[in-house]
């Protein structure tokens, strides 16, 4: 086996006691941020009876009130920054979300941070300066794109930032500048394995080495498919724009669960049901508080993806705990080709234009590898008509709701009444038939 | 003369349409015409019915949606073009057509037809002197 290569070996191979100890100083700090400089922050710890010298270490981490997505909407667009906006450099929101978007700012520090946590990233995947790096995540308000591009810049590979779609142009380039890195997410990389097979472009005459794939769930069987259509090897990242985007964990060569960047994002595993903290190993919700961050440090935060921690030292020599992939969400959450949809929102879609919801079910499929969202529709007698055109323009009329708001698109199928599902007097408003598991 | 047409919603799914004939035949609802117009993703049944009303719930009970409208029908002679003196009255009329579907018996073609002003085409054909068919009319066949 080659050489492994650490970007920051004090903090990556930290012995677990250091590590505590440096958690809880950070931790220390970003409490008395949050409480001096964040008026929601401080309301919800006076109302728990806590002050930040109640704050001392790790294990005091359970007292701290929780931070979901709701709250980051509820505070729109800046409520919950902690530093002046003079002081931010940088706004990034969440992508697809009807009414308010979920917005985040960075410091120059912040960017720093994230920079440094995406070099460790690309490090771990065994890029380096000498590499080539073709980032074919979203540049724009989407995390994706430039969150990999400074982290590319900062292990000094040569970075194209090409950003997604346009698939001629990406294996021309891909050919021309001979990448030998490719950042996307994992259903655009099976997107271009086809698009590689089926046109003039040789996979021979690419010099792609590993990807860097991350933004959606994707399972070891997509990896396996990857790897043996592309003839790379495929790491998996994690990340959420809330905590930092891109580079919150990240796996290494021997691709045996995500690497945390704990001595920035610390990890706790929740009972989703009871919301106490459960014990190393087990099964629940993955909690993230954010400790050095200055723009928006989080506490405690539900990023409701269901995952496990091994803390155990891993064989590439880092010490950083390690998450298992995602194997589910304690909500109803659903990533389709990078975007995040909760069925809420094609609700509100749907009783924004009539004042009444009709029974629906959302199908995710995924055909030649991409993400398929099909609305079922059941056609109610105050919107049915015996003229096709209008049952048309009603399908179209929802489709392009949906697109517009959500940055979906979608197809909308009509179907008969009460022909969905209903369990419990509830309809069942999902079928993902992706197996991610 | 204006007419009540039955539509039915249907997927496309085999035996849907069986079922709604078994239903108006238990019912004893005889259909005089009908026609069936698909998509791609879904068809819809029109019927003209003995008893549209009694013919609507029954299929509402068996939780098909079921829309009752009004169309027109009229008859003309069967012979060579006068389908076509009877649209141009239409068109000259400003009158668009969304549908229709119709048969022949004898000397007589009849004709149900869907359009954007139901009520002009009516005055329209009355003023041509076309021949316009009432329900009982239909529910002879």
């Amino acid at each position: 086996m080659s050489k492994i290569n650490i970007w920051n070996p004090h903090f990556e191979t930290m012995q677990r006691d250091d590590m505590r100890k440096v958690q809880g100083e950070s931790l220390r700090d970003v409490v008395k941020r949050v409480y001096f400089n964040v008026p929601y922050y401080r309301d919800k710890m006076q109302s728990a009876g806590l002050n930040p010298e109640d704050i001392n270490s790790v294990d005091d981490l359970k007292n701290l009130p929780f931070t979901t997505k709701q709250d980051l909407r509820d505070n729109y667009p800046f409520g919950l920054f902690a530093i002046p906006m003079s002081e931010i450099i940088r706004l990034h929101a969440s992508s697809g979300t009807t009414g308010r978007p979920t917005v985040v700012g960075y410091s120059r520090r912040d960017i720093g941070i994230w920079s440094e946590v995406m070099a460790r990233t690309f490090t771990g995947a065994g890029v380096g300066k000498d590499d080539f790096i073709q980032i074919a995540y979203g540049y724009g308000l989407f995390t994706g794109g430039l969150g990999a591009h400074y982290g590319g810049e900062m292990v000094g590979a040569s970075v194209i930032p090409i950003s997604g779609g346009n698939t001629r142009r990406q294996l021309q380039l891909m050919h021309d500048f001979g990448s030998t890195v490719l950042a996307c997410t994992p259903s655009y990389a099976s997107y271009l394995a086809e698009a590689i097979a089926e046109g003039d472009i040789k996979r021979e005459a690419l010099k792609l080495k590993v990807g860097v794939f991350g933004a959606e769930p994707w399972t070891e069987n997509m990896r396996k498919e990857i790897e043996k259509n592309l003839k790379i090897k495929a790491m998996d990242i994690y990340g959420l724009s809330e905590i930092i985007g891109p580079g919150v964990s990240f796996e290494c060569q021997y691709q045996c669960g995500l690497h945390i960047n704990e001595d920035h994002f610390i990890p706790e595993i929740i009972d989703p049901d009871t919301l106490e903290p459960l014990p190393e190993g087990e099964l629940g919700e993955l909690v993230f508080t954010t400790v050095t961050k200055e723009g928006l440090p989080i506490i405690r935060y539900r990023t409701r993806d269901l995952t496990r921690l091994n803390y155990e030292k891993c064989a590439c020599g880092r010490t950083l705990v390690r998450m298992n992939k995602c194997t589910g969400r304690s909500d109803d959450m659903l990533i389709i080709r990078g975007v995040n949809l909760f069925p809420s929102q094609i609700e509100s879609v749907l009783l924004e234009m009539d004042e009444t919801t009709p029974h629906y079910l959302l199908v995710v499929e995924r055909k030649n590898n991409l993400d398929r969202l099909e609305l079922h529709l059941e056609v109610e007698d105050h919107f049915y008509s015996d003229r096709i055109s209008e049952l048309q323009v009603l399908r179209m009329k929802i489709q392009s709701q949906i697109e517009s708001t959500i940055g979906l698109s979608v197809s909308v199928k009509l179907v008969e009444p009460k022909t969905i599902e209903r369990s419990e007097g509830k309809s069942k408003r999902v079928i993902d038939k992706r197996e991610l598991k | 003369m204006i007419i009540k047409q039955l539509s039915v919603f249907l997927e496309n799914k085999s035996g849907r349409l069986h079922e709604v004939f078994e239903i108006l035949g238990k019912s004893d609802i005889n259909v005089s015409a009908c026609s069936v117009a698909d998509t791609t993703e879904f068809g819809i049944l029109r019927m003209i019915v003995s008893e549209p009303e009694k013919a609507r719930d029954v299929l509402k009970e068996k939780l098909f949606s079921v829309n009752v409208s009004e169309i027109i029908s009229f008859a003309t002679p069967n012979t060579p073009g006068a389908l076509s003196k009877t649209l141009k009255i239409l068109s000259d009329a400003g009158i668009s057509v969304e549908y229709l579907y119709g048969f022949s018996a004898d000397e007589k073609s009849f004709i149900a037809l869907r359009c954007d002003d139901v009520s002009k085409a009516v005055m329209e054909f009355q003023r041509h002197k076309l021949e316009l068919m009432s329900a009982s009319d239909f529910y002879k066949f």
